[in-house]
This record gives C-alpha cells, structure tokens and sequence, in this order.
C-alpha cells in the first residue's frame, strides 16, 4: 500500500480506479477518463494533487538563492501573490526538475515541485544553499487541489468564504492570493482557466465535498495527463530529465539569460549550448494515420536523421493521436513515426495543440 | 464481479469464444480486460482470409493510456471482421461481449477450442491474478 493523501476515503467513495504513483495512491480515474477530459474542456473538474510538494523558502537570503537555483528570473515577480513556471537545472544544464514558485513575501517564497523528484529536489536545494542565509521547510499537512476548466473560477466561488470569493474574483493569470493558510493561485495544468488551492488537510475535505456540490467533477490522473499534453505542457521525466537542456525541451521561454549579471546554476553550460548550435527541438505530432503515438517511439525525418516521442497519447478534443517529439531541427512539415513495424505518417506542428476548448496548433 | 456469460469460452490472456450456429468461432475481449484498460481508442484486427495460429499476435486494442496485444485464443481462417469498430472502439467497452466483438474464424482441424477455459474456470484465474 502506498501513502494517501486526505481525500483518499473521497476517491474510494467516487470509485475511483488507484493506481502508485510515486509511492502515493492516486486516482487514474473514476470510471472514464475521456469524460472527465471533455468535462475539464467544457466545465469544471478538479484534481487531488496532494502528492506533490510544496517547500516554503524563507529568510534574508531566500531572493539571492533563488535567483542562483532557479534558470528563470524571480526578480519577475514584482508584486507578492505572483506566481513563476521555471527550472532547476544542474551544472551541465540538465533539468533537476520542473517547478512553480509563489512569492508570498518580500522573503517569503513558496515552491511546488513533482512528487516523483520529492527527495532528490530536497537534497539538491539543501546542497545549493549552504552559502545563503535561509530556512528550507517543506510544508507538511496540506492538500492541494486543481479546480480546472471554462466554469472553474464560478463554481469554486461557490465553495469559498465571501472574503476570499472577492479575492479570487480579482486574481488575473499567474497571480496568488495568500489567506489564513490557503494559497489560492490561477495557475493550471491543463490548458483551460482555473485556480490551484493549497490549503491545511484537516480541511480539504469539506472543502471537496462543497466543490462537488457546486457541480465541479472529480477527475483523475489520466486526464490530467491528456489534458497537459493538448495543452503542450512538458511532463517532468518524459518530456525532459536530468540530461536533457530546456533549449531541446520547448523551454527556452523559461530561461532568463538577461539581466547578463545574474549567475544561476547551469547558465554557462546552456551558453556553451547555444554557442555549440542547439541541434533538437520539441516540437508536436498530429498523427495522420490510424493508431496512437506513445512514448519512446521512434520518429524519422525525411532525411533519414531520428527524433524521439517524449510523451504520446490520443487527443480526447482532437480525436486523434499527438504527441511531444525531441527531433533534429531540420525537420520539415512531416514526418514518419515507427509503430510497431510501420511507419505512420504525422504532420509536424508548433505546440500548443489546444488551449481554453480550441484547437490553436498550426502547421 | 465483472460479467462472464456461461456459453462462451475463455483464455488467460482475456479473450472470449463464441461458437456460432454455423460453427464459425467469434472472439472478442472480456469485460474484465476493457475495464483494465479504460476507454479504448484505436483497434487494429487482423485482415480478411488471414490464417492464425493459437496465441499468435493478431491485432491491438490502445486505449487512451496503453497498448493491448490481442494474442488469438483459436486457430483458422478470419472469415469476418467488426468494421463498426473502426470509427466507434468504443463499442468494446460498453459490450464487449455483444457489438463489441473483434473478428470471427473458421476454425481449423486442430482450433484450440478445447484448451480453452469455461467461465467459472477463467472466474477464478481474474481472482487468482487479482491478488
């Protein structure tokens, strides 16, 4: 048995399929995952994503660390209650992890980051920060919940106390509100409009129930999934990993190479990068053909070079199969992935492939 | 408990054997494999007039989050295929013993449909692999 999280009873009662992920039982869905997609797209779902870790990073010298953890710029965050996609990256510029970091004051930030990287992420920002005058706590006893799609922000004001339903009502994208312990933030993984709430387990419950209530679906970690990639998010571990640059990743949007003064970890090994000529890129796959792409498959170019699948699925708002492909930057408009045997033809595409309900991919 | 019909037939791998009043043998896969792997999306069969053998790869169901080898449970020549499947693999998860079906055989001397298991038989080998 794996670790649960405080809606573990919730997940039971909706008959939820578990299944481990990274050590936790989590929901993969709760009868079908096609439906719990079209209903992220269409009205409102939420996600139990309590395993994953929220680290509070606080003290006089959390603003220096962070700027020398993280390849993007905190200094971005004018104003608390903003919130930063970004990654931690090693020296040779390889993606420790994926993360989103919350300033909630002046030294105050928090940072989310995978379940599945919990321990190693620990170890490499305690390892990173032995020259900073700062404390490092991850937050014990809090849910998280993603409540996600074009109805999310009205049905979640029907879960909420008046003061913080007047907060959220004025949250713009990317930005956070920090309230008696519940962080709200709109902020998401799927591509549609929504908020996710971290807030103290001993109350999550209730709180679930009074979304339920309001209409909003349980959904589980296979729409998630189906969601993110229409949505041409990166899924840490399949999409990129310790070896591979954000400049090969789709990333490069993430990395703050200005101000020229700041030094942050992996920055001279992705400016050798650069200088070396980046040779791949991420791009997205609309198969053509009948089938479905999934990871690791092999792709080929019309000029015989090899790309890579990175993450592949079916496309519930498409209906058909897409994926994220690591290719050779000379690819054209099409090329072949090999399906067990055949190749199936794919049309290359610019991510991402959906975004609030709409197809948005271009050729 | 997921449904498995007394007069059909079964495999450990998961397919299901009906014989038909012609004496023909159509397969498909059980109620207990759809659920495994949720919503199908795609299902690949094998061709008409094609000759299987037992347990020979012969097709693919994928559903949204996985890849299923379909290994043939009876040997002969593929007489029918369920070409509603193609624009509707759905089929498979809501009847997977009806409109679900996958394709149908004329059997072989030597069919394989004596090896295969009765229902209570291939009740017991889901609860044996269950825990």
């Amino acid at each position: 048995m794996g670790k649960k999280t405080a809606l573990y009873e919730q997940h039971q009662q909706a008959n939820a399929k578990l299944v481990d992920f990274a050590g936790w039982d989590m929901p993969l869905h709760y009868g079908s995952q096609l439906e719990e997609h079209h209903f992220v797209r269409r009205d409102a779902g939420m996600f139990d994503v309590s395993h994953m870790v929220a680290i509070d990073i606080t003290g006089s010298g959390t603003r220096d660390f962070l700027k020398y953890l993280l390849a993007n710029n905190i200094d971005k965050l004018t104003t608390t209650g903003k919130a930063l996609y970004s990654c931690m990256l090693n020296i040779h510029g390889g993606v420790v992890d994926d993360l989103i970091v919350y300033k909630l004051g002046d030294e105050f930030y928090r940072v989310v980051v995978n379940a599945g990287t919990r321990d190693k992420d620990l170890q490499w920002i305690k390892e990173q920060s032995a020259n900073f005058d700062i404390d490092i706590q991850e937050c014990d006893d809090v849910a998280i919940i993603a409540v996600q799609g074009p109805s999310a922000r009205e049905r979640l004001e029907r879960a909420l106390t008046k003061d913080m339903i007047e907060h959220v009502r004025q949250l713009k994208p990317f930005n956070a509100v920090f309230d008696n312990d519940w962080l709200i933030a709109r902020t998401g993984y799927t591509g549609e409009d929504g908020c996710e709430i971290i807030l103290p387990s001993a109350q999550v419950v209730p709180f679930w129930l009074a979304l339920l209530a309001a209409g909003v679906k349980p959904c589980g970690l296979g729409a998630r999934d189906t969601l993110r990639l229409e949505a041409g998010m990166n899924l840490y571990g399949s999409d990129m990993n310790d070896t591979t640059s954000p400049l090969v990743s789709g990333l490069s949007w993430t990395i703050a190479f200005e101000p020229e003064n700041r030094d942050f970890i992996g920055k001279e090994a992705l400016l050798a990068e650069k200088q070396n000529g980046v040779t791949q890129k991420l791009v997205g796959l609309i198969l053509l053909d009948k089938g479905v792409l999934r990871d690791h498959q092999k792709v080929i170019l019309e000029d015989a070079s090899e790309g890579e699948i990175t993450s592949g699925s079916f496309s519930p708002t498409l209906t058909k199969s897409i994926a994220l492909a690591r290719v050779p930057k000379t690819i054209g408009s099409q090329c072949h992935v090999e399906v067990r045997g055949k190749k199936l033809l794919c049309q290359v595409v610019k991510i991402p492939f959906v975004r609030n309900g709409q197809a948005v991919y271009k050729g | 408990m997921s449904s498995i019909p007394n007069e059909l037939k079964y495999s450990k791998s998961h397919e299901w054997v009906r014989v038909l009043e012609d004496g023909n043998l159509q397969v498909g896969i059980t109620e207990h494999a759809q659920e495994l792997l949720g919503d199908l999306v795609f299902v690949e069969l094998p061709e008409m007039g094609q000759q299987i053998a037992v347990e020979e790869e012969i097709g693919v169901v994928e559903s949204v989050k996985a890849a299923s080898d379909i290994f043939s449970p009876v040997a002969g020549d593929v007489v029918a295929i369920n070409e509603g499947l193609e624009g509707s693999p759905e089929l498979v998860n809501q009847e997977p013993y009806e409109d679900g079906w996958l394709y149908t055989v004329k059997p072989s001397n030597n069919s394989g449909l004596d090896k295969l298991l009765s229902a209570d038989d291939y009740k017991e080998h889901i609860e044996s692999e269950d825990h």
